[in-house]
């Protein structure tokens, strides 16, 4: 059981195509015999979260690849890095860092990746087709992919991502599978009352909720009862995916591969999960570090990317007041150009939101250095992160309860899981 | 996968154990961390420490040991900090795992195409890592 490799993709790997793309065929066949695949799949794009600084080193492999004339042979877009190009907003890091993570940023544009700069690709008109297999790295975006488009990807992880967007091959394993994409287990959500559907927070309270019961298993939700919108999904796989190894969800009737949950449930599958009201008002409760905080440093949101649907929301939600604590809105630069042409931007900024685009407060030094600082959220994946990447205790509330504390300086909740 | 062997110092008997990587001979420390590790925020890239706070073995030093894996928690960003520990000189003198993790190991398998000098990877089954915690091991 040893890996196949075609005549092209043998050619490849021995230097027919250049230097850079032997190496990245040489990764991909490592790491293909790593997980035991037999052969290669050929990829129709990738998404690289490889271009966010960790250590000098990434920028050296980024470079090196670029040298040896290395070039994306598939459609490639960027996850965040770790400056604001846009000069939207500024960073804490140091000079050195800095400068590293501008050239990786740099190496990987002249690999001939795009520069999207978002954890949001699907919504910056990245949409591969249903069945299609492509190499994504970025948790969010690779449920995203699979779950709600209906592409195939593995949880591509820093560095195979852009081997293999360069050798536009991955290993044939895992979810480029059919059968290994059925559902496990059933998430019944028939008991919840309709009304808890239709409150915004709900989604990446029930998404970290998913998470934590599924780890690294396929499940279908069952008893949503409409297609709760794009951003409603969004904000459900990102959080599912930060508290456990989540790659795919279905939801029966909402999600592509599930139009019912006898299709994609695997034969012979009997746990069901029943979850309940309080299951959900549990789960918001454990989404707050510092439960009980009488005031507020920052409001963050945007983990995953704001959409200009959402941006448009949190326009109206303010209504012309002013933040009187710092609130940083994260987005991406494809929402960002219909936010200039829509005067959308100037009108947030002069309510003293600061736009962040490129990148997040979560993954670069954006925020203040505020030891026992309090950050509010509506993002269950920066509720997750932000304790231990930024210092910040946290308290999750609904967009609407976040624009309401910015504006007291205290929190504010008024939401309906809360009451 | 080819075959190598890992020893405590002073015993005549080596376990087998299955080579997924190939590197130089080890000799050194082993850490059998208890419970698995995140090298994403659980490991410092800086220093080599256990940065997790919930970690048990919380402020121990990878660097140099032969250290065994009970498991990884999948974090897509694990490779990045092994490469960056390879890179600094503060990575593992040999990686022992119950099983291949191929988002941690893709990080040696840069730094071969690198030619950065890395450690080898081996699979042995959990099951033994408590006896040869905390001994002078020889790997290869």
């Amino acid at each position: 059981m040893s890996l196949a490799l075609t005549a092209q993709e043998l050619a490849m790997a021995a230097g027919a195509q250049g230097e850079g793309a032997a190496m990245a065929m040489r990764l991909v066949c490592d790491s293909a015999r790593l997980l035991g695949a037999q052969s290669l799949v050929p990829i129709a794009s990738a998404h690289i979260d490889g271009a966010l600084y960790h250590g000098d080193s990434g920028t050296y492999f980024a470079e090196r690849l670029r040298d040896l004339g290395a070039e994306a042979s598939v459609r490639a877009t960027l996850n965040v890095g770790a400056i604001d190009l846009t000069g939207c907003s500024g960073n804490r890091l140091p000079e050195h860092e800095r400068a590293m993570a501008k050239r990786l940023m740099r190496a990987y544009l002249a690999i001939g990746c795009e520069p999207t700069w978002t954890c949001s690709p699907y919504q910056a008109g990245h949409r591969p087709q249903l069945g299609t297999d492509v190499a994504w790295g970025e948790s969010n975006a690779v449920v995203f992919c699979n779950s709600v488009l209906g592409a195939r990807t593995n949880r591509y992880g820093d560095y195979l991502d852009i081997a293999c967007a360069i050798a536009g091959r991955a290993p044939r394993t895992g979810l480029h599978l059919s059968e290994n994409r059925m559902a496990r287990f059933v998430f019944d959500l028939s008991g919840l009352p309709r009304a808890i559907f239709a409150d915004e927070s709900f989604w990446p309270v029930l998404g970290s909720l998913y998470g934590r019961r599924a780890g690294s298993e396929i499940g279908v939700i069952e008893g949503v009862p409409a297609h709760p919108g794009e951003d409603a999904l969004k904000a459900f796989g990102a959080a599912a995916a930060s508290t456990g190894g989540v790659g795919l969800f279905h939801m029966a009737g909402i999600t592509p591969e599930a139009p019912d949950t006898a299709s994609i449930l695997e034969l012979g599958a009997t746990e069901r999960m029943t979850v309940t009201a309080a299951d959900v008002a549990e789960q918001k409760t454990r989404l707050a570090t510092v439960a009980g905080a009488s005031r507020i440093d920052a409001v963050a949101i945007g983990s995953p990317h704001l959409s200009l649907e959402e941006c448009r929301r949190l326009a109206a939600l303010i209504a012309g007041r002013k933040v009187c604590v710092p609130f940083y809105a994260c987005t991406g630069r494809h929402v960002l150009k219909d936010l200039e042409t829509s005067g959308l931007r100037a009108a947030l900024e002069a309510c003293g939101i600061t736009i962040v685009a490129d990148t997040c407060v979560v993954v670069t030094p954006i925020m203040a250095e505020l030891a026992g600082g309090v950050m509010m959220t509506n993002s269950g994946k920066f509720a997750q992160y932000a304790p231990g990447n930024t210092g910040y205790g946290v308290l999750f509330g609904s967009m609407a309860e976040c624009v309401e504390s910015a504006i007291a300086a205290r929190p504010v909740f008024a939401g309906a899981l809360h009451g | 996968m080819a075959e190598g062997w890992i020893r405590a110092d002073g015993l005549k008997q080596a376990l087998r154990a299955d080579v997924m990587i190939d590197g130089p001979a080890a000799s050194a420390p082993g850490l059998a961390l208890t419970a698995p590790i995140s090298f994403w925020g659980g490991v410092d890239p800086k220093t080599g420490r256990i940065a997790d706070v919930r970690h048990p073995q919380h402020g121990a030093s990878i660097a140099g040991t032969v250290l065994m894996l009970p498991g990884t928690i999948g974090s897509s960003s694990a490779s990045a900090v092994l490469l960056e520990l390879i890179h600094k000189g503060l990575a593992p003198a040999a990686i022992v795992m119950h099983e291949a993790d191929a988002i941690l190991l893709l990080g040696a398998l840069v730094a071969r195409e690198m030619g950065w000098p890395h450690p080898a990877a081996f699979r042995l089954d959990a099951s033994h890592y408590p006896s040869l915690d905390g001994k002078l091991l020889h790997a290869a």
